[in-house]
């Protein structure tokens, strides 16, 4: 296979799935911060929540829109560009994506049409459990999604087939209750919830900042930053999950972020900072937090990490123990069924590591072929490219642990200091719109940039999984997607800028009819007269 | 886990090739009329109220529609992988160019009437009528391809493997046979979103969709006749050699197949069979009659029976092919060889069986919501909430 298509195949991967994941965390928790404001407004029946659910429901619909349009290209994607993945991983990962369409797209597409038209034709409830429907679609839809991705990283519940030349699922249990799985959904919704949270309030807070549209941007900072501080706890937290288990499950991923080159003595130290380098297999001039890697990857003081030198050497073991299995799989395609059970009970045994052997294929035709320099160059492969990794990892760190102390501060103005907010804090809100999305895209190119060389890890290398077209297809639809998608995007921007600075549609005269109705209420609330202000 | 045993894989197998065909309907059914009416757009509305008007009739369905198509895609990937990998890769640039369709359609109705500007509104017009169009017509002539057969093979390793250039791999999609097969489905699903349009619009608007479903309707009527007696003179048709082993391992390599004698010889072994074309004809003229009397359910009901009869007419005609190979008849997929592995159909199945139902009752219940026409009051009255 020339590596120029597969270089162009992954490039268009990743390209696509980075734009439709600008699109997709905003989704995630734009719709469930409309549907609390939608049911704030049918328990209080106050119409300003009426006027915030339409608000941030338009915007959260000009962004849903994009992602249901990117999210096609995902989903015909790997049958398009990654034809042998498809064949032979399709028996285990395409459950989970055709059980996203059947248990949560089509609740969320179909809802969603009627969140938009259904406010003159359904009951304020009835419309508030659509308003519902639509985030719970939204976000079961997450969970398929991640159960596939969490397969990739961690491919358990299934086994090679030689009669069908492809891995087959042993038990849907295993693949469902994947650790990797689950703790990844928790962390990208939650993400999901933090980036709507951060949009919310750097809206509102330009609101503020322009005098306009008060009450609205005062409530919605209620509601987002109380929301968002939860969640930006919950992507730390479940972050750390994740790097737990990817301590047992993905070692060569978790040794490469940590740029750990040799295996330290339980509990390792965590690099805060340093500069990995890949020839001299060092990190200079790391500054290092004793213990503290031991204790977030093992959660022990007495198991040890493995570092990249010791799991490379791992990899060319099981690189050899791998051309036994494959070995024995030729045997058993010459000879169907009439393979003596010996060679089958061989294969058997060493049919874990055959995906090991697979990765020889870059530089050898027929993997028993290899040469010891060959295993040890493909042994090499396994190792992810560390620098970028080490970075990735820490610029998102960091990004997560500002949104807690962004959150935090908001939470505890709008609380307790009567939702007064000093103006360079509203500058700071709104300057930090796009931060959240780059965390995303980094903890996406984590995830996936290090799992390579492997489409599914320790299976299937990625230089074996791409479709054999040829370099010019590849060419006239990068072409094609970064044309239409650059387009899209300015459009979709464009869009939402105008519909920001339009504001919201303020029913007057039904707001001053509902003051009217609760004046004596609200007067001896506290005296100072209520936020809803139809006349400002 | 045993419990997958309770039902045989080769019964399976048969459940999940009828699975997809219904998802397969199911698409044509519902999104069917959306791309049905965006690419009626242009010549039903000549206003911006009209063209909002057609628009709203689709307004708020046309994205639970389009989920038949993903899940049409994701049940593909699940339930017969061979067939994922070797079409979607070997209808490459064919896929690209409905993938683009299906990209603008969803913007194009959501962003459309969101400027005011008249070059925004009507670029944005004819992006619906490409979404509508363009996968309209491919559908039709990938499904013709699919009868005579694609050139692929695989390796031993079971990598689907394309012969020839790569622009000739698209071009090559052309076939006279091909073409016809795609002008009856753009015209059937022409006839269907003016079904559609007849019962959700009025006035002008509903008058000229129906003189236009008319025609498409005939247009279809005489395309699909004219198909049938091509199959049976002109197309090669697929045979198995041997006795299929139903039950046996998913690996297209282990069957032998030949390419000759024609499709059609299937109605002779199954003359049941010919209840589908039956239907199709049946449906499309009566389609075409409500169309022209201006009744209005009755007429989408016809509409959707036609479209029935004319999907699975196709799919029986060629069980128990699923996608033959014209360079490597032995490479050919059949339902007995290029499926999921028991345990993940029958899981799929069960998964199937709990949801689908589910599915069709909120939907119905968010058709029964959305009942009635839309009128131009209907769009002046909610300038700034409906598209």
């Amino acid at each position: 296979m020339e590596i120029g298509l597969v270089e162009l195949s992954r490039l268009q991967f990743a390209l696509t799935a980075m734009y439709h994941f600008l699109f997709v965390p905003l989704t995630l928790g734009l719709s469930v911060i409309v549907a609390i404001m939608e049911t704030v407004y049918v328990m209080t029946n106050r119409p300003i929540w009426r006027q915030m659910t339409k608000f941030w429901g338009t915007l959260f619909g000009i962004n849903f829109v994009l992602g249901v349009a990117t999210g096609i290209t995902m989903e015909f994607q790997f049958g398009m560009n990654w034809s042998y993945y498809s064949h032979y991983v399709g028996d285990i990962f395409g459950a989970p994506l055709a059980i996203e369409g059947l248990m949560a797209f089509f609740l969320e597409a179909t809802f969603v049409g009627l969140f938009f038209f259904g406010w003159d034709k359904l009951s304020k409830v009835a419309h508030m459990v659509v308003a519902w429907l639509v985030a719970i679609g939204s976000n079961f839809s997450a969970l398929w999604i991640l159960i596939a991705n969490g397969w990739m990283q961690n491919p358990v519940g299934a086994e090679f087939n030689p009669d069908t030349m492809r891995m087959e699922m042993t038990s849907f249990f295993d693949v469902l209750f994947n650790e990797v799985a689950q703790a990844k959904f928790v962390h990208t919704v939650s993400a999901g919830y933090v980036t709507a949270a951060i949009f919310v309030l750097g809206v509102s807070a330009l609101y503020l900042l322009q005098g306009r549209h008060k009450d609205l941007a005062r409530r919605s900072i209620a509601v987002a930053s109380s929301f968002g501080l939860a969640a930006a706890l919950s992507v730390v937290v479940l972050g750390d999950e994740s790097g737990y288990s990817a301590s047992h499950t993905q070692r060569m991923k978790l040794a490469a972020m940590e740029a750990m080159w040799e295996t330290h003595d339980a509990p390792a130290p965590f690099t805060v900072i340093g500069f990995p380098d890949r020839e001299a297999r060092e990190t200079h001039y790391a500054v290092e937090i004793p213990w503290a890697m031991g204790l977030i990857g093992t959660r022990s003081l007495t198991e040890e990490i493995p570092g990249i030198n010791e799991l490379e050497a791992e990899s060319a073991e099981m690189i050899r123990d791998g051309i036994i299995a494959y070995d024995a799989l030729m045997t058993i395609r010459e000879q169907r069924d009439a393979t003596p059970q010996e060679v089958r009970d061989t294969f058997e045994a060493h049919s874990d590591n055959l995906g090991y052997a697979l990765l020889l294929m870059r530089y050898v035709e027929d993997p028993r072929d290899a040469t010891d320099e060959q295993i040890a160059m493909a042994a090499e492969d396994t190792i992810p490219g560390v620098a970028p990794l080490f970075w990735a990892f820490r610029i998102m760190v960091g990004l997560g642990f500002s949104f807690i102390a962004v959150m935090a501060f908001f939470f505890v103005r709008a609380s307790f200091y009567r939702m007064q907010f000093p103006r360079w804090s509203l500058y700071a809100a709104v300057a930090i719109i796009p931060t959240p999305w780059i965390a995303a895209e980094l903890g996406w190119f984590v995830a996936e940039f290090g799992r390579q060389p492997w489409t599914v890890d320790g299976v299937l290398p990625t230089a074996l999984s791409a479709s054999h077209l040829s370099v010019a297809e590849l060419l006239i639809t990068l072409a094609g997607f970064i044309t239409f998608y650059t387009i899209l995007f300015i459009v979709e921007m464009g869009l939402m800028v105008k519909y920001i600075r339009k504001g919201p549609f303020q029913d007057v005269a039904e707001t001053e009819a509902w003051q009217a109705r609760h004046e004596h209420r609200l007067r001896t609330h506290d005296g100072q007269g209520p936020f809803a202000n139809p006349a400002e | 886990m045993i419990l997958y045993e309770l039902i045989e894989f080769d019964l399976l197998r048969v459940i999940w090739w009828a699975l997809l065909g219904v998802l397969l309907i199911g698409f044509a059914l519902t999104d069917g009329f959306d791309m049905g009416v965006g690419a009626l757009l242009p010549f039903v509305a000549r206003t911006d109220v009209e063209r909002r008007v057609v628009i709203n009739t689709v307004g708020p369905v046309w994205e639970g529609n389009q989920v038949w198509f993903i899940l049409g895609g994701g049940a593909i990937f699940a339930a017969w992988p061979p067939l994922y990998a070797v079409s979607f890769s070997g209808f490459y640039l064919a896929m690209f160019v409905i993938l683009s369709a299906l990209i603008v359609r969803p913007v194009a109705f959501k962003y459309r009437s969101k400027r005011d500007s008249t070059t925004w509104r009507s670029t944005w017009d004819w992006a619906l009528f490409a979404g509508g169009a363009v996968p309209a017509l491919l559908f039709g002539v990938a499904v013709g391809n699919v009868l005579l057969g694609v050139p692929f093979h695989l390796t031993e390793s079971l990598m689907p493997m394309y012969d020839g250039h790569f622009a000739m791999k698209f071009l090559g999609l052309l076939r006279p046979f091909a073409l016809l097969a795609g002008v009856v489905s753009f015209a059937m699903l022409l006839m269907h979103g003016a079904a559609w349009l007849s019962l959700k619009a009025e006035g002008a608007v509903a008058d000229r969709a129906r003189r236009i479903g008319t025609t498409a309707g005939m247009v279809a009527v005489a395309g699909y006749a004219l198909a049938g007696l091509w199959l049976a003179v002109g197309v090669d048709g697929f045979a198995l050699v041997n006795e299929p082993v139903a039950n046996g391992p998913s690996n297209p390599l282990y069957s032998e197949v030949t390419h000759g004698g024609s499709w059609l010889s299937a109605y002779a072994e199954r003359p049941w069979i010919a209840i589908a074309p039956i239907m199709g004809f049946l449906g499309m003229l009566l389609a075409m009659r409500g169309l022209r009397a201006g009744r209005e359910v009755s007429t989408l009901l016809w509409s959707k029976m036609g479209i029935l009869g004319v999907i699975s007419s196709v799919g029986l005609t060629m069980f128990p092919f699923i996608l033959p190979s014209t360079v490597d008849p032995d490479s050919s997929l059949t339902v007995w060889d290029a499926s999921s592995s028991h345990q993940t159909l029958f899981i799929m199945l069960v998964v199937t069986v709990i949801f689908m139902p589910l599915i069709l009752m909120y939907t119905a219940w968010v058709y029964k919501v959305l009942w009635g026409k839309v009128t131009e009051a209907d769009v002046t009255e909610n300038a700034d909430s409906v598209y």
